[in-house]
């Protein structure tokens, strides 16, 4: 009976673990002697917009970057909807699409041409992708850029075109580390916008990193990044009325000690 | 892309699946396509690829040949001009600045983010960094026989079946030299220390070797230089090429050539792996953390 009952249990957590777009179980990364996460746990809901909020130094890249397999954690598990990103990356990494914070377009190479080697890193054939990214590219009024050179784009067509291609291969996670960071406030709101409609749409989950209090909306679920450590995580409203804030720039000042975000926060 | 949703809607998320072969074929493929339009797109880079050779075939070994005699040694049968003694020499140059510039962009391309593509990539990790490799490969070949072509009209020959030869001989030993270069490029922080590479790799490993100067005549003038010549992976390289020439195997530098290719590509390999590897040090992949 009580066997019976574990094992319950434990189907239960895997269901949840296999339910969740992305989760964190105690992870721990240092450069050196210092920390850039700490036993940071969280799960993200599939089909939801999730913000992870922290200002420059935080560790939210040093997150990406785990999350993305580039390093492994010394500590810790990381799951993209079930598949241990270090045991089974190549599954994990299929679902997952990402937009870094650095521009990593070949300047000197075309827009088709980098879409198209994107693609074939991904194992999409030539005419499969061709056909995808006519479609992406008319969807965001770029199909006439198709032949440029990324050198030749404007910085906020430059983001759009790797969205594009963190697109290419259909992810059910979408990790966007700064993606609105040294564009102007159209392109800003265009693109979270945007980003906001393939979850509402498609279903697609969203982990948005930003030290921009203002592109976080009132339903989404936040999570508050501090000198490596997870200092809050829920709805907006759940942290307001845990922290007794009135608005989410307040709440984030109680949690950090930090006092206006944005501006202190504000390098491009 | 406001009305960007209307055409996402129709995409829903792929499953995952195992890669079926021509999925890696297809990988290989966009890899090698890459590297050849970022070759065609750095014109200065073929120009100065094939500019260096040249200038030691013309001006040095002109002038060279008036000092050093070249007795018969094997491959070559008979006396011949110091432009054919260096001429494999040159090749193994080509393949060695090759190697060394295909590592230095992978140090750029870690610099500005690029080798996160790459490497985020879901295929195996040591298949990215070999088909990285061999496409860095594929490169220097045309190199190579585009310089040979021009040595040709310079009547710089050999026999014409040795350049169908020289083909595996030039692979095995540019795929040494990339090796050698992906993992020096794992060890480099930061651009700026790639000159010291040029310096204490690309220089010592051709002069130390059997590329300008037959070893017995290094014998000669010093032995602790003939030592250092015989430790020399490029040597090897270098007479694999010259006997490839006219139709030989040189057995001792095919094993010293491939074991030298394993090692380091095995080194590579693990130097880029995620768990152990030496990118764990480095603060930075092309983004602040």
């Amino acid at each position: 009976m009580k066997l019976q009952s574990r094992l319950t249990e434990t189907s239960k957590n895997e269901e949840r673990a296999a339910t969740a777009a992305l989760e964190l179980a105690s992870v721990s990364y240092s450069y050196g002697q210092r920390k850039a996460l700490d036993n940071v746990s969280f799960s993200i809901e599939p089909a939801r917009f999730t913000v992870l909020l922290g200002l420059n130094g935080a560790g939210k890249t040093t997150l990406f970057s785990l999350v993305s397999h580039l390093f492994s954690p010394r500590a810790g598990r990381i799951r993209v909807f079930g598949q241990d990103i270090n045991r089974n990356s190549g599954p994990a990494l299929r679902r997952l699409g990402i937009v870094f914070q650095a521009r990593t377009l070949d300047l000197d190479l075309s827009v088709r041409q980098n879409l198209l080697y994107h693609a074939s890193l991904h194992g999409i054939g030539t005419r499969v992708a061709r056909q995808r990214i006519d479609e992406l590219l008319q969807s965001i009024d770029m199909a006439d850029r198709i032949e440029e050179k990324v050198r030749g784009l404007s910085g906020g067509q430059v983001r759009r075109v790797e969205i594009i291609r963190a697109l290419l291969h259909r992810p059910s996670l979408l990790l966007l580390d700064e993606a609105t960071v040294g564009l102007d406030i159209k392109s800003r709101a265009t693109i979270l916008k945007d980003i906001r409609a393939l979850v509402q749409e498609n279903g697609i989950s969203v982990l948005w990193a930003t030290h921009l209090i203002d592109e976080v909306g009132q339903a989404d679920q936040v999570l508050v990044l501090d000198k490596g450590r997870l200092v809050a995580d829920g709805r907006v409203s759940a942290i307001l009325s845990e922290t007794g804030a009135e608005t989410i720039n307040q709440a984030f000042s109680k949690l950090t000690g930090i006092t206006d975000m944005n501006v202190r926060g504000g390098k491009s | 892309m406001t009305d960007a949703a209307g055409t996402f809607a129709g995409s829903p998320p792929e499953r995952s699946r195992g890669f079926t072969p021509v999925q890696y074929l297809v990988c290989l493929k966009g890899i090698l396509l890459r590297e050849w339009l970022r070759y065609l797109s750095q014109k200065e880079r073929f120009v100065s690829s094939l500019v260096r050779p040249l200038l030691w075939l013309f001006i040095f070994a002109a002038g060279f040949r008036q000092v050093l005699g070249v007795s018969i040694i094997p491959p070559y049968e008979t006396y011949v001009l110091y432009e054919v003694y260096i001429t494999p020499g040159l090749c193994g140059m080509i393949l060695l600045f090759s190697g060394m510039q295909s590592s230095l962009s992978m140090v750029y391309d870690r610099e500005m983010g690029n080798m996160r593509i790459l490497l985020v990539s879901p295929f195996p990790r040591w298949y990215l960094l070999v088909s990285k490799l061999l496409a860095g490969v594929a490169v220097s070949l045309l190199q190579v026989y585009a310089f040979l072509a021009i040595a040709w009209f310079w009547d710089v020959k050999a026999p014409l079946e040795g350049y169908l030869l020289i083909l595996p001989a030039l692979f095995f030993s540019g795929l040494m030299l990339g090796a050698l270069g992906m993992l020096l490029s794992s060890l480099v922080k930061q651009l700026e220390n790639f000159a010291g590479i040029m310096n204490f790799v690309i220089f010592p490993m051709y002069f130390a070797s059997s590329a300008l100067y037959p070893l017995w005549r290094v014998q000669e003038a010093s032995p602790l230089l003939y030592k250092i010549c015989i430790l020399n992976p490029f040597t090897y390289a270098v007479e694999l090429i010259r006997f490839a020439f006219y139709g030989r195997i040189e057995w001792t530098s095919l094993a010293v050539v491939l074991a030298v290719t394993l090692a380091l590509l095995g080194g590579a390999i693990l130097a880029y792996n995620p768990a152990r590897g030496l990118t764990v040090r480095k603060q930075d992949m092309g983004g602040s953390q």
